[in-house]
């Protein structure tokens, strides 16, 4: 029965005819229940995963079992139990909401009364009853998120796949759907696989996170876990004369290696110890006559974790191609 | 079974209903038929004094045209729209559920069947207005709009065939140029007995198109014509085959879904 | 003067390079001008065996005629589409802000219909002359046809630019090119106009393509006829369209 809710994979590789291997051996397992954030930069592969996993594309090696059926050979029975929000809102501009869920319970073989019914119902749940007669052209990025979330829910699925389900929404928007996924996974006990590039949505929501870097995982665990393990803080000081920096960093190195990417005139120091003392900081620059216009402590982030394992930001630091060229490497051939 | 049925036709549907709120999708095949008909009959009108020519009048000849002409436009139009679905990703939500790939195709082509058919209504009507009697009767004006359904089930299917296997709205966009030509290369303005020269009625000869006309032609303006019936519904008959061979086909490539 | 034609060349050069070096363009131009010729006369030929058709220089310089100057319409109205799409993507900002001066702006599109339309009627010219199209009018002759066919590629390119210039989006291509379409239609496309009988007749009588139509088919088989009217007529509309897209320009400018 555990396994009917959890998702995983081993060696998992997708390789495109004439194009890169998208991904290149991954494996995992999420378990029931649990929301798994799937971090890493545009071009990375998160996207073919989740094609894979939901058997929208057949991998080129490994395995992957989904809700317990394996995803090459089970392809039916995975896709009755998984519900997913690709990364495209995938909608039709020219019907409406209500007429949306009308298609989509009729595709799940849900009709009748129980059709009308669930309808209302995640209309409610995802607060678009008001909008529910108006042309998907007429809805904000946001509301359109939140019918493409109301339909993969019309089956009641037991695991659900978010691929980057907030990018381009406002910040109450994606507040919003972190509310209703955070529910999903907590009162129903719904799997949730989430692909993001957004450190915080992983921080925020996810109980355990994949990070994945040109096609393999290269750090997984609990947000806190990662964190803690790849580094201590990092102390970032501002003079107020500009002419004292290098006085600043000649105190500041004693603690720590210098570190760059933070504010312009600014000296960041990554603290050599995890429980580095911040008022013996305070005291060597008073000591050599500094004088401060600011002085920040910066907890370690996932973006800290990314650059420890691959010497480099994750934010900005994705392909120049666009997602979708990652899977359109490989045109239908006849 | 049932539940098959009932996706294809909600597939069906969402074909029709997206047409239907895209006034130019559904104006254009309407109205640009009629003004060619309204132009070819009145310029050609004199063609009617040839000797052998089947009628003396060249708007009841040329009636045969639109339902071709029409049959292309609307199928092009919304298989444009499945190519964009494969674009946005729509395709990808359906393959998410249950439906079978058979059933996806067969509800695209059902809408776009149902589109042609209100299309030729709409030209028997215009016919009909402008005095116009079907020589086959009522029961012409019946088989008339049989034979559209199996001439838009042969362009729909190639239409789509195009759509999945390019997913370019702009592949399919081009397919117009190439149906038009084949249109032109015809009997649709001249019987073809009739065309004087050799190579053209050679190539309307071999053209399936000239065997749409002519049967729809037949109703209209001879009665019943088994021959060109028969002949008629063969073509379109064929090409449905092959359109639909091809599209299941690009259908199961474009899926990939295991 | 020096600064117009120095923009004009600029702007010219720019869409005929991309005319010439890519297929999408440069192939339906010349295939459908081509095209319409081979169908009309390969499928229509017989109507010049109905009574009353007496048309010198046969079927094939008939319709000639009539495929020279709808392509001359349409090369003027395809540069029109050019016009719109550059306004949406946003490159014609860019040729405004740059120009010391914007009429040379419309000079080189015009110069580039222009262009493009001589591409198309040389081959349209060479493809005729090998389907044996029998050529009973003398150089004079021959050259008031081209000169029709050139004022009408004007009046085809400003009207399209005066559309384009106050749509300014490629949506505007129906409203560019269905009036054109209709225009050359309604006009004795496939039989003279004394074949013509009913509302056709009519429409075709005050369609100012018609006398253009009859001169071009007078000069192609050497009996010149509403020669005078045509050339009004072709200026005409070259002028009043000139008027539509300066003023097309202006509303541009006007728009930022």
């Amino acid at each position: 029965m555990e396994r009917e809710n959890s998702i995983e994979a081993h060696g998992l590789v997708r390789e495109f005819k004439k194009g890169p291997r998208a991904v290149d051996g991954i494996d995992l397992r999420v378990e029931p229940g649990e929301i798994y954030g799937f971090l890493g930069p545009n071009g990375a592969g998160k996207s073919t995963t989740v094609h894979m996993l939901t058997t929208l594309l057949p991998p080129t090696a490994g395995t992957a079992t989904v809700a317990g059926f394996d995803v090459v050979k089970e392809g039916p029975k995975v896709r009755k139990a998984i519900g997913a929000a690709l990364q495209e809102a995938a909608l039709d501009p020219f019907l409406t909401g209500r007429e949306h869920l009308r298609l989509q319970t009729t595709m799940h073989g849900i009709t009748g009364e129980e059709r009308r019914r669930r309808s209302d119902e995640l209309l409610t749940r995802v607060g678009l009853t008001q909008a529910a007669d108006r042309k998907i052209k007429g809805y904000s990025g946001g509301m359109k998120r939140r019918l493409d979330l109301a339909l993969a829910l019309v089956h009641r699925p037991r695991i659900l796949f978010l691929d980057e389900p907030t990018t381009g929404l406002d910040v109450q928007s994606r507040t919003a759907l972190w509310v209703e996924v955070g529910r999903l996974a907590k009162e129903e006990g719904v799997t949730v696989f989430l692909t993001t590039q957004y450190l915080e949505e992983a921080d925020v929501l996810a109980d355990r996170v994949g990070i994945i870097d040109h096609g393999t995982i290269v750090a997984e665990g609990t947000p806190e876990t990662l964190k803690s393990e790849i580094s201590s803080s990092t102390v970032e000081a501002v003079p107020a004369d500009p002419a004292q920096r290098l006085a600043v960093a000649s105190v500041l190195e004693r603690f720590g290696e210098q570190t760059t990417g933070y504010g312009p005139g600014s000296v960041a120091v990554q603290l050599s110890s995890p429980n580095g003392n911040l008022t013996e900081i305070v005291r060597a620059l008073d000591a050599d006559g500094v004088v401060l216009a600011q002085l920040q402590i910066h907890e370690p982030t996932l973006d800290d974790v990314f650059l420890a394992k691959t010497g480099r930001h994750l934010e900005g630091s994705g392909d120049d191609e666009e997602q979708g060229q990652e899977l359109e490497a490989e045109p239908a051939q006849v | 079974m049932n539940v098959a049925l009932l996706q294809t036709a909600a597939l069906g549907h969402r074909a029709v209903v997206r047409t239907a709120r895209q006034p130019a999708n559904v104006v254009f095949p309407l109205v640009f038929p009629m003004l060619l008909l309204a132009v070819n009959s009145g310029g050609l009108q004199s063609a009617t004094r040839l000797p052998g020519f089947p009628t003396d009048s060249f708007l009841a000849f040329a009636l045969a045209v639109p339902f071709v002409q029409g049959a292309l436009l609307a199928t092009i139009n919304a298989n444009v729209e499945f190519a964009r679905d494969i674009q946005t990703g729509f395709l990808n939500r359906l393959a998410l559920t249950p439906v079978r790939g058979i059933v996806l195709l067969l509800g695209q082509l059902g809408g776009l069947m149902t589109i042609a058919v209100i299309q030729a209504v709409f030209y028997l009507a215009v016919g009909y207005a402008f005095g116009v009697r079907l020589a086959s009767g009522v029961g012409g004006a019946f088989m008339l709009l049989v034979l559209e359904i199996v001439i838009a089930l042969g362009f729909a299917a190639l239409g789509s065939w195009a759509a999945l296997r390019t997913g370019s709205t702009e592949a399919v966009q081009g397919l117009f140029p190439v149906f038009f030509v084949f249109l032109f290369l015809s009997s649709m303005n001249m019987p073809r007995n009739l065309i004087q020269a050799d190579w053209f009625r050679w190539v309307a000869t071999v053209n399936p198109v000239s065997y749409l006309v002519e049967a729809v032609r037949s109703l209209v303006i001879e009665g019943w014509n088994w021959e060109a019936l028969a002949l008629g519904f063969a073509a379109a008959g064929a090409l449905s085959v092959i359109g639909f061979a091809l599209s299941a086909h690009a259908l199961y490539r474009r899926l990939e879904r295991t | 003067m020096k600064d117009t034609l120095a923009v004009a060349r600029g702007v010219s050069w720019r869409v005929l390079h991309m005319f010439f070096t890519n297929p999408a363009f440069l192939l339906p131009s010349l295939a459908f001008p081509l095209f319409f010729f081979t169908a009309f006369v390969g499928g229509l030929s017989r109507i010049s065996q109905v009574p009353g058709f007496d048309f010198p220089t046969g079927y094939t310089a008939f319709q000639f005629v009539f495929v020279l100057l709808q392509s001359a319409a349409f090369a003027g109205v395809f540069t029109g589409f050019g016009i719109a799409r550059d306004f949406e993507s946003g490159f014609m900002r860019r040729l405004m802000l740059a120009a010391p001066n914007r009429s040379g702006i419309l000079l080189g599109y015009l110069l580039s219909a222009l262009v493009r339309w001589l591409t198309v009627a040389s081959v349209v010219t060479v493809v005729a002359l090998l389907a044996q199209m029998n050529v009973g009018g003398n150089g004079v002759d021959l050259i008031g046809l081209y000169t029709l066919a050139l004022l009408l590629n004007l009046a085809g390119a400003l009207w399209a630019a005066g559309v384009a210039m106050r749509l300014r989006t490629q949506q505007a291509a129906p409203v560019m090119q269905m009036p054109v379409f209709l225009l050359l239609f309604f006009a004795p496309v496939y039989v003279p106009l004394a074949l013509l009988k009913g509302w056709i007749h009519g429409v075709a009588s005050v369609n100012p393509i018609t006398p253009l139509l009859e001169a071009g088919r007078g000069f192609i088989s050497g009996e010149p006829e509403l020669a005078l009217a045509a050339f009004a007529i072709g200026f005409g509309l070259a002028l009043g369209f000139g008027v539509w897209a300066v003023r097309g320009l202006r509303s541009a400018e006007a728009a930022g």
